[in-house]
């Protein structure tokens, strides 16, 4: 029994803890190498972040992207993290508010409900996208920051807007460094 | 709910069952060596690992021995997992210098990832190394779930053979189960989610500058963002069809790099339920007769699919104290809309409803949104599923042991009714069986109350819930639900990593795993030893919706009543709350 159990927990080790990962990284590398390195975008010359990882952008001119729960700083990637607030919790409701008003102060006159997402922190306070209707709120804030049409910045939302895979699984979204990059990309 | 909601809990559903039938009938070949191709090309390595561990194939152990087996093979298990984390600073492959891990915490996380619940003290990427991860977790990740496959099979073996005490050898049904079953599994699933972009490197960290820098706490610029990298595709693809659950990120299947797309979320949602699905129809090939096979399925299908229609429904209908601020939770074409405190924005109240009834159900406890975060009802759902015992669907063959249990005090219950020895597949049903089974049904129910009524006296255990009120009781509640039936999730919030919760849940565990398993193999080698009794006139018949909804009524039934009360001091009361809002 003792023979058993020391050999087949070593083999198994070895097998299921280097070779099999050892494997997945060496197909990964030859067929995948972008997306298994973290599927990192440039602008330019230099890279400018994953297209997977959303990034904080508290600017007027910029995107704003979802509330992060990382504790030490937002979108904090050594940590992820997210709230753990539950639905009856005082602090969730503070921080919503607070959140709606810091809005609303950026974009006075713009009395529009807040798309939910824009004002909840993510799962992972990593997220990379917000809601089509989340980016379509920010675009007078940005059109005024920047000087530029607000029809302009409309459309460069609707023309990042991803769809539901098949229609059904998924929700309809926008990557904030994709869009943020594309804004830079207008001038102003 | 919506259409689109209607629509997608179909096609998952009818999805997973296209995918479980033809994978029942694969896993049984590769059970005995025969998996076209990967049998072939696996069999030399198999053979080869019997005549290094002095194995011999043909052995046929009694319940004891192959009990013994068991917890010899995984007592190892948990030494090398607890070595590893204690040694991780002498170890290579820690880009980020990681201390070792406290003792306390490195205990749990051995005991967790050995007994198949995955529960986690510690902080993902910000506690363990690549190589820990790897040659730690993920190994154990592979053999808790060959360890349910096999004790499956042994159980099988107690009811389909007559006279006698051999149940099989441990060490094939674990090899095989390992190399043939869940080895190309997790191969096929962890491509398909490195092509998707979950990372899959020998550590490192990814750093790239921040397009718009913000100050930290204290006033400083930060201007880069870094993330680990490591091995996470290979991890991922077993944590999910292994109903192990235990992430390589803290924020598990919600992370970008765990489960970037809606595609991925799909396949490892699919994952979580497909090996426990499929074991339904390789018992029914088992067994011969392939009619079980679809009573034990559906019947864990008519329980799951109301109570996922129930969990998205209430997360789709969103906050109502949210609502009160000025917020539009509306689902509509420009957004997914409902309740998205916890959840990410590529996946929305839907997806997360589907993956939270899924991970639940099946003992897996992967995450795709913070359960935590659950509106009342879209969190009581899932809690009961864990308590009803995660027989529904539940871990990768302990699952469908755990509904072999109520099968027996179903054809007990029934028995009673008519007024006959109760049988199934022919076997008798008698005083030790129904004993042992009941035996292994209520040991975690009561370290489940136990525990949460422990848990509310002593101060320093209470004091560990985040959230204040009737949540703070239901992160209790859920984390002893969650320990006691190896699911692994949690209610995030809770401080799980001080001296009581870490013990506390380390006897949960061991309880809800080996109380359940001891008993099951005993009743394994009870039931070998007996003749089958040729089916006559007044036998009961064990297949047919008659006898699926008897089963799905005792389930029902036993899981209401231990645990109503107790949900009703948690989930319960919040929801009213939040409703007069």
């Amino acid at each position: 029994m003792i023979r058993a159990v020391s050999v087949l927990l070593a083999a198994f080790t070895l097998l299921l803890g280097g070779v099999y990962p050892a494997v997945v990284t060496g197909l990964s590398r030859v067929l995948f190498p972008a997306q298994a390195t973290g599927s990192v975008v440039s602008a330019g010359a230099r890279p400018a972040g994953s297209a997977l990882v959303g990034q904080p952008f508290t600017s007027p001119r910029y995107f704003w992207s979802r509330p992060s729960a990382t504790t030490r700083v937002p979108y904090d990637g050594l940590a992820s993290a997210g709230s753990n607030l539950g639905p009856t919790s005082p602090a969730l409701v503070a921080a919503v508010r607070r959140r709606v008003e810091a809005l609303r102060t950026a974009d006075p006159g713009n009395v529009a409900p807040v798309p939910v997402d824009l004002v909840t922190a993510s799962g992972s306070g990593l997220d990379p996208h917000v809601s089509p209707a989340a980016a379509l709120y920010q675009v007078r804030r940005i059109a005024r920051a920047r000087g530029l049409p607000p029809d302009r910045v409309r459309a460069l939302v609707e023309a990042h807007v991803e769809r539901p895979l098949l229609g059904l699984f998924g929700a309809p979204r926008v990557n904030v460094l994709a869009l943020n990059l594309a804004l830079d990309g207008l001038g102003q | 709910m919506t259409g689109a909601a209607y629509a997608e809990i179909a096609v998952f559903f009818g999805t997973l069952t296209v995918l479980a039938v033809p994978l029942g009938g694969w896993i049984g070949r590769a059970m005995r060596g025969e998996a076209p191709l990967v049998g072939r090309l696996l069999g030399p390595v198999e053979r080869a690992v019997y005549r290094l561990a002095g194995v011999d194939p043909a052995e046929e152990m009694s319940w004891r021995r192959y009990a013994a087996a068991v917890l010899a093979f995984n007592g190892a298990g948990l030494l090398l997992l607890y070595a590893l984390q204690r040694l991780q600073p002498a170890l290579p492959l820690d880009p980020g210098r990681l201390a070792a891990v406290p003792r306390d915490v490195a205990v749990n996380t051995a005991v967790s990832f050995v007994t198949n619940t995955n529960w986690q003290s510690y902080g993902g990427e910000a506690t363990l190394s690549p190589l820990v991860q790897m040659a730690g977790l993920a190994v154990q990740n592979f053999l808790s779930a060959a360890t349910g496959i096999a004790v499956l099979a042994a159980l099988t073996r107690g009811l389909v053979r007559r006279s006698t005490q051999g149940l099989g050898s441990f060490w094939v049904d674990l090899t095989r189960s390992t190399l043939h079953v869940l080895l190309p599994l997790s191969l096929g699933l962890a491509l398909l989610l490195a092509g998707q972009g979950v990372v899959q490197s020998f550590g490192g960290v990814g750093r790239w500058p921040l397009r718009d820098p913000v100050p930290d706490a204290s006033g400083r610029p930060v201007v880069e963002q870094a993330i680990p990298m490591g091995p996470v595709a290979s991890q991922v693809a077993i944590k999910q069809l292994g109903t192990n659950g235990g992430g390589y990120y803290a924020a598990n299947s919600t992370h970008p790099f765990e489960n970037p797309t809606p595609l991925t979320n799909l396949a490892e949602a699919l994952a979580i339920l497909l090996v426990p699905a499929a074991l339904c129809f390789t018992f029914g090939g088992w067994v011969g007769d392939r009619r079980h096979a679809w009573t034990l399925y559906s019947a864990m299908l008519v329980i799951l699919v109301p109570l996922t229609m129930a969990t998205v429904a209430a997360e789709q209908a969103g906050n109502p104290a949210i609502t009160a601020v000025g917020v539009d939770e509306q689902p509509g074409p420009l957004q997914a809309g409902g309740n998205m405190e916890g959840k990410e924005a590529r996946l929305g109240p839907v997806d997360a409803g589907i993956w939270a009834a899924a991970t639940t159900a099946a003992s897996n406890g992967s995450v795709d949104a913070q359960h935590d975060s659950l509106t009342p009802l879209g969190g009581l759902w899932p809690m009961w599923l864990m308590q009803l015992g995660e027989v529904v669907f539940g871990g990768v063959g302990s699952g469908l042991y755990g509904m072999l249990l109520f099968v027996v005090v179903a054809v007990f219950v029934s028995g009673l009714m008519v007024g006959r020895t109760p049988e199934y597949l022919g076997k008798k049903i008698e005083a030790r069986e129904i004993k042992l089974a009941s035996v292994a049904i209520l040991l975690p129910s009561a370290v489940v109350l136990g525990g949460t009524a422990l848990a509310c006296l002593v101060p320093s255990a209470a004091a560990a819930a985040a959230n204040p009120g009737a949540h703070g009781f239901s992160e209790l509640l859920y984390a002893f639900s969650s320990a006691a039936n190896n699911n692994g999730s949690a209610f995030g919030g809770l401080t799980a990593d001080g001296p009581f919760w870490t013990r506390a849940t380390d006897v949960a565990m061991l309880v809800g795993r080996y109380g359940v398993l001891v008993p099951v193999l005993a009743m394994a080698g009870a039931l070998a030893q007996k003749r089958t009794v040729p089916p006559s006139a007044g036998t009961l018949p064990t297949h047919g919706p008659l006898f699926a909804g008897l089963l799905v009524g005792t389930v029902l039934l036993v899981g209401a009543l231990t645990f109503l009360p107790a949900l009703a001091l948690g989930p319960i009361v919040e929801h009213l709350q939040l409703h007069s809002w």
